[in-house]
């Protein structure tokens, strides 16, 4: 039994079924992203963790109490909207302590805690402006601070970042790890982009229409995405899928590519469980990152396979090259370091990591496991 | 791009200008026109008037018309002047007023911030109260107010035009906090405010620009009405009611001055609060319209 359980959870609207069957355990001081594109129900989830949606099926237990029927003020969770919902004729100050006031705690009491959390958020000069005279970097301090002042057992985030520019968002989740690193609070973070749902999480439950896709830790997920959906989700650029068929060669099962010129390559599969395939076609994955240079290849890995093929595109972004070939009639991307000396039109001897490699049934879509 | 030159623009010559200027200020002087005639005639004694030139400034001074009109004039049989009637309105628009604006403001809570099953439909039939004409209802509601035994009492009236009012109300307040963000709502139940709690410190402290529109709507609607304080009235008639006693009076003298004064005694409170909360208004009308 975990810290916040959701158990069997369905919801919905009508006969319209939107949520099916949720199954989440979250452990205490765990950072839980629900991550999917949107539409897929995850806010739904959090509106009902928060009480603000009806349970249709299943329950919802917080530190052992089923919460179901539970009013959201008496769960003792608190939420930060994707609006921040700043309550605008009230200072930084009263909005802040709104809830404690609200609760029937003293002022004395109220006004200690504003204070340790307002030096904690570094918004103590801000406490007698109304929201209207902050930024949108500090109203998010301020939504973040009101929800700290309560102590609540569990923080809901609701797409909290969506609203900042991109430079802010970098600074304000670093500044959300920091304070979960500090504080070992119980979070659940609702995003539909990847990168935040990978920085921050301690585990990730990625959704897409109504179901739970994968559970797991960003590793996990990344690494041995559970099915195509999580893998061409999660990840940027995506991961390549690309057609293959599985051959046996020397008694291990290789992945059979073509390039851009109509070449053959075979490239051996760290997976010796795949020789069941053999003979069959496969969708092959493989991140950017695997694809690489000689030079530029894990040293780490012990399945490293030589391939060469026609480079299209190259696309310089700084700190990487990215490099677009053509494999099996599909683009795939590969990660180069930024000084890899490619031009387009050329034939380049890549390395593939074949350790990272991950097949998936063509026909379920789900990842062929070992 | 050819760039913007003055040339482009709208040119207004000093001349058109001034022929601007000039029909608009006499429209104003025409509209000012009937408010100029009630006030000197209000101001000069009787003879003056029936010597025949209504539009002449007083020869003579006098503030009596207005003493009369106020404290000692001929209503029906009783020689009070407006004093009382004036009281009687009072008495009937403020409550009124407050308790429809309330009251609407409620309803556009509960219909925006906490739906339920309907809720459209029963929005739909409070906005169509504001369509039936106050003639319809006179005898059922002479039904209502009699079992009420409110018949003829300045309560029964107030009842009478808050049942009248809450449509609008309801409207106006529905309108406005259907952009109000629910997001708030949300975040002040977490908080634990329950649904009075929430209506009193989140909702209410914004909710000014249309309190204003609400209040005057309802009090020159309440004050200047005549038919249900006729028929109503009973004992505490409003002002509008012995106004047109004073006037349509068919014994005596007719004192057109005194009348004059009356009819401007009867107007001003309404021209007060527009004067007061008129640039609100408007503001009000527009809140929501436009996404800021």
């Amino acid at each position: 039994m975990g810290f916040l359980d959701i158990r069997n959870v369905t919801k919905s609207y009508g006969p319209v079924e939107v949520l099916h069957r949720i199954d989440i355990a979250v452990e205490e001081g765990e950072f839980l992203v629900l991550v999917g594109p949107s539409g897929c129900g995850k806010s739904t989830l959090l509106n009902m963790i928060a009480g603000l949606e009806g349970i249709s099926g299943g329950e919802i237990a917080i530190k052992g109490r089923v919460v179901n029927g539970v009013h959201p003020s008496k769960r003792n969770i608190a939420m930060v909207f994707q609006s921040y919902a700043l309550y605008p004729n009230m200072t930084v100050g009263q909005n802040m302590t709104f809830g404690l006031e609200m609760h029937g705690v003293p002022k004395p009491e109220r006004d200690r805690a504003l204070a340790d959390v307002a030096k904690l958020l570094q918004i103590d000069h801000l406490l007698d402006r109304k929201p209207g005279q902050l930024s949108g970097g500090q109203r998010q301090r301020v939504a973040m601070g009101r929800a700290l002042v309560r102590n609540p057992d569990v923080f809901l985030f609701d797409e909290p970042l969506s609203n900042l520019d991109a430079k802010l968002r970098v600074d304000m989740r670093t500044e959300i790890k920091k304070l979960h690193q500090k504080l070992k609070t119980t979070i659940v973070y609702v995003t539909h982009d990847q990168i935040e749902a990978l920085t921050l999480s301690t585990r990730i439950a990625v959704m897409n229409k109504g179901h739970v896709q994968q559970l797991g830790t960003p590793k996990e997920i990344y690494d041995t995405p559970a099915n195509l959906f999580v893998a061409t989700f999660m990840g940027s650029p995506a991961m390549n899928i690309v057609p293959a068929t599985v051959v046996m060669e020397n008694g291990h099962p290789h992945a059979a590519l073509t390039d851009a010129d109509g070449g053959v390559h075979r490239l051996r599969f760290s997976q010796a469980n795949l020789a069941a395939w053999e003979g069959k076609n496969i969708l092959l994955g493989i991140r950017p990152e695997a694809i690489t240079d000689p030079e530029g290849a894990d040293r780490k890995s012990q399945n490293i396979q030589p391939f060469t093929n026609r480079v299209t595109v190259t696309e310089p972004a700084g700190s990487d090259t990215f490099v677009t070939m053509t494999l099996s009639g599909k683009d795939a991307i590969a990660r180069m370091r930024a000084d890899a000396s490619v031009e387009p039109g050329q034939k380049f001897d890549f390395a593939i990591n074949m350790e990272k490699a991950v097949a998936f049934d063509p026909a379920t879509e789900e990842r062929i496991t070992p | 791009m050819a760039a913007v030159t003055q040339d482009t623009a709208v040119s207004t010559g000093r001349i058109t200008r001034a022929f601007i200027y000039l029909v608009l200020i006499l429209f104003a002087l025409f509209y000012l026109l009937p408010l100029y005639v009630m006030g000197v005639n209000s101001l000069k004694p009787l003879a003056e008037i029936t010597g025949g030139n209504m539009m002449a400034l007083p020869s003579t001074w006098t503030l009596d018309p207005w003493r009369s009109a106020w404290s000692t004039a001929q209503i029906g049989v009783e020689p009070t002047g407006l004093k009382p009637y004036f009281l009687n309105s009072i008495l009937m628009v403020v409550p009124a007023v407050a308790i429809s604006t309330i009251v609407g403001a409620l309803n556009g809570y509960v219909l925006t911030k906490w739906r339920f099953r309907g809720d459209t439909w029963v929005f739909g039939l409070m906005l169509f109260s504001c369509f039936i004409p106050f003639q319809i209802v006179l005898i059922p509601m002479a039904v209502v107010l009699g079992k009420l035994g409110l018949a003829g009492s300045v309560s029964g009236l107030i009842l009478v035009h808050v049942v009248y009012g809450i449509g609008f109300t309801t409207l106006y307040f529905r309108n406005y906090y259907a952009s109000f963000p629910t997001e708030l709502v949300r975040a002040a139940m977490i908080d634990g405010a329950g649904f009075f709690r929430i209506f009193w410190r989140i909702l209410l402290p914004v909710s000014g620009p249309i309190a204003v529109v609400s209040v005057i709507w309802q009090f020159t609607n309440i004050w200047n009405d005549f038919l249900f304080g006729v028929s109503f009235g009973g004992t505490s008639q409003p002002m509008t009611v012995a106004l047109n006693n004073l006037v349509q009076s068919s014994t005596g003298v007719k004192e057109y001055n005194v009348h004059f004064a009356g009819a401007i005694l009867a107007a001003l409170p309404t021209l007060f609060v527009y004067i007061v909360a008129g640039r609100y208004f408007v503001r009000g009308l527009m809140a929501g319209s436009v996404k800021g």
